[in-house]
């Protein structure tokens, strides 16, 4: 029997970590510590319920719950001078308790203080759109829906992005492979060529850095070449190189390698 | 008549005629020369005017988040190279900064200025590129042949530090793995003292030119709010009205220290960009005066470290490695297993000569980092195209792709 593997998180693993090693924690202070900060979090909570807060590297960090985020980001922008969405994406929890986090970055250039506004959603769930309160979340949004499939809601324009139209899967997901099986070194040549071409293209090279360094006539054998097939003695003879054409060159009359003078002192 | 499409015929859909109005639809690279890289634009035409236009991006996808998940951190370094190649040093730079603030890391007074000095060359040479690149779209070759030799000087310089002209990696997590050669102080201060003059030698031959001024006063006028809503930063934001840069604002490395205005305008059209990056260039040679004066100073108190120490993260000194058996079993298990920084996330924003770089890292203790987002300004000044161009016409396409200063490694990743 094979062994088993997890499908739901196929990343690259770290290959040793000791028995007892324990990560240490960034440290988290209380929002109570800075001013600007414990004001806000108070306006948030007066109008929508936070699950958690605190202070990280600079930051505030809310959670909120999903159904409220653009009533939250609404109120930072119009009443907390949180002017700008610099960035928003998503985290990828499927494997441990099936849900992906949402993260709003907001700016305040008025206070100079940055605020990471975050919720989590079940898989499957979509989220309200804040197109319409800040428009980077245009891209933004159609950027976590072409990475992680999470759609917004009245969102204009929910397609890909960065990946085309026609692509399967989406790859920052965890279960995403990172390498193709045998399916995938067929799938382009059926999509352009056709199955009944698969004999004549072969499998699709996923690797194009592989080399196989026992199939020696793909290496450029350049002055022994040899014609395909042909079992290699290491001792072919040298093959004079000329690169003229059958019917000889246009605008050159008679060019012979062999008979031709190649100058050496450029000072003669 | 619609096209109908199979696997063997190719579907023409560079124009189409299908419609009853008189709008054409036209594609607009992805390999146009004025595009700056692969970006299509599908432009819907009245005669010569835009009313609709939708970028279209991802030509140069790489997936640079999803490697940085399955890479050790130092790993990942030669991949922020490649984000905005012309300025690379900044991308190793908000990498190296954002893992450095996760762990909780005190970099060295010598690394940091030499870091400074790093930075600013880079956004001299990443507005030079700008300014020859865009010059040549409108039509100015001489302009871009002076703008390219001056960035020659700025490339030498860089290659005898790191070796390389384009993509550095010339900065590491916890410091600089280099001193500056002999020579970079006295090439850098012959380079900035005739900095002035060329800059003026450009501003003489575009300033009062009525091309130049015609492709660029009153084109592409973004609003303040408009700036502000697409997330713009950098030069497009501070074009717009608002004075912010995250070196005077939130500043990192020894910004603090050094002195330098922060030049912004009201006007919001290309001509204002275009005003802005010639006075961060010179504000930026301001800077550089000051960062040598400072690497004097610490040659002078005896500053010689260049890495931070900590030794479960950051390897030893190449002298410690070869002399000292616990060094060398570190920097074993850093190089093979890769460093784990703490359980928690950060986001760490830098001024890059684009905009605010900005990297989302969160750790779970591993030694690749759980997730890791790359905020590329290019990204939204792309996105804004999309409301910025209906309105204006074709030839105004070109000067604003200019102005916006995209650079497709970044906006496509």
């Amino acid at each position: 029997m094979r062994a088993y593997t997890p499908k739901d998180d196929v990343q690259a693993k770290p290959y040793y970590t000791d028995r007892f090693y324990v990560s240490p924690q960034v440290p988290k202070e209380a929002v109570e510590n800075d001013a600007v900060f414990a004001a806000d979090l108070a306006a948030i909570k007066a109008k929508f319920e936070v699950s958690d807060a605190y202070i990280q590297v600079g930051q505030m960090v809310v959670y909120i719950h999903a159904k409220d985020n653009y009533g939250v980001l609404e109120l930072l922008r119009d009443e907390l001078e949180y002017t700008q969405l610099t960035e928003m994406s998503a985290i990828d929890w499927l494997a441990k308790e099936n849900k992906f986090e949402i993260f709003y970055q907001m700016l305040s250039m008025n206070k100079r203080k940055r605020v990471r506004i975050k919720m989590f959603i079940e898989n499957g769930q979509a989220v309200n759109s804040v197109n319409e309160l800040f428009r980077s979340a245009d891209w933004s949004e159609r950027e976590m829906f072409d990475m992680f499939g999470i759609e917004a809601n009245g969102h204009p324009f929910m397609k890909r992005i960065l990946l085309p139209y026609d692509w399967q899967g989406h790859p920052l997901l965890k279960t995403y492979p990172l390498e193709g099986d045998e399916f995938a070194a067929w799938y382009e040549v059926d999509k352009i060529y056709g199955k009944e071409a698969r004999d004549i293209i072969g499998p699709e090279l996923r690797d194009p850095a592989k080399v196989d360094r026992y199939d020696s006539d793909r290496f450029a054998r350049l002055g022994h070449e040899v014609p395909k097939g042909t079992v290699i003695t290491g001792h072919e003879p040298k093959i004079e190189q000329s690169y003229q054409e059958e019917g000889g060159v246009f605008m050159i009359k008679k060019f012979d390698k062999k008979s031709s003078v190649v100058i050496d002192d450029p000072q003669r | 008549m619609a096209q109908i499409t199979n696997r063997l015929t190719p579907f023409f859909e560079n124009i189409t005629f299908d419609r009853d109005d008189n709008e054409l639809i036209l594609n607009f690279g992805p390999q146009h020369p004025s595009a700056h890289g692969q970006l299509r634009l599908m432009l819907h035409l009245q005669q010569e005017q835009i009313v609709k236009a939708h970028p279209d991006i991802g030509y140069l996808h790489r997936g640079m988040e999803k490697m940085a998940e399955n890479m050790i951190y130092n790993e990942f370094m030669p991949t922020t190279d490649r984000m905005d190649y012309i300025a690379s040093s900044s991308n190793n730079y908000g990498f190296a900064l954002a893992v450095e603030k996760l762990i909780g890391l005190e970099v060295p007074r010598r690394a940091k200025v030499i870091r400074m000095m790093l930075l600013e060359i880079n956004r001299i040479m990443s507005h030079l590129f700008w300014l020859a690149t865009t010059a040549l779209d409108i039509g100015a070759m001489t302009v871009f042949l002076f703008a390219f030799r001056e960035r020659e000087y700025l490339m030498d310089i860089i290659e005898g530090y790191c070796g390389a002209r384009l993509t550095h990696s010339a900065i590491r997590i916890g410091g600089v793995p280099l001193d500056i050669q002999d020579s970079f102080l006295v090439q850098l201060k012959t380079f900035l003292d005739k900095l002035p003059q060329n800059i003026k030698d450009y501003e003489d031959l575009l300033d009062t030119n009525r091309i130049w001024l015609m492709r660029m006063e009153e084109v592409g006028h973004i609003s303040k709010e408009l700036s502000l809503s697409w997330g713009c930063s950098g030069p497009m934001l501070r074009a717009s009205g608002t004075a912010w840069d995250i070196r005077k604002e939130e500043p990192y490395e020894l910004y603090d220290e050094v002195e330098f205005k922060v030049p912004f305008s009201d006007k919001g059209d290309n001509f204002a960009r275009y005003r802005i990056y010639m006075e961060e260039m010179r504000e930026s040679a301001k800077i550089l005066y000051q960062t040598m004066d400072m690497y004097g100073a610490c040659v002078k108190n005896n500053q010689t470290e260049l890495m931070a120490h900590a030794p479960k993260y950051i390897s030893a000194s190449k002298l410690d490695i070869m002399t000292q058996n616990y060094s060398l079993m570190q920097h074993f298990v850093l190089v093979t297993q890769g460093m784990r920084p703490p359980v928690g996330e950060v986001y760490v924003a830098t001024e890059s000569p684009k905009g605010e770089l900005g990297f989302y890292i969160n750790s779970q203790g591993g030694p690749y980092p759980y997730r890791l987002k790359l905020r590329a300004p290019s990204f939204w000044h792309t996105g804004i195209l999309t409301d910025l161009l209906p309105g204006h016409y074709i030839p105004d396409v070109v000067s604003i792709i200019g102005t916006t200063n995209i650079v497709f490694g970044e906006v496509d990743r």
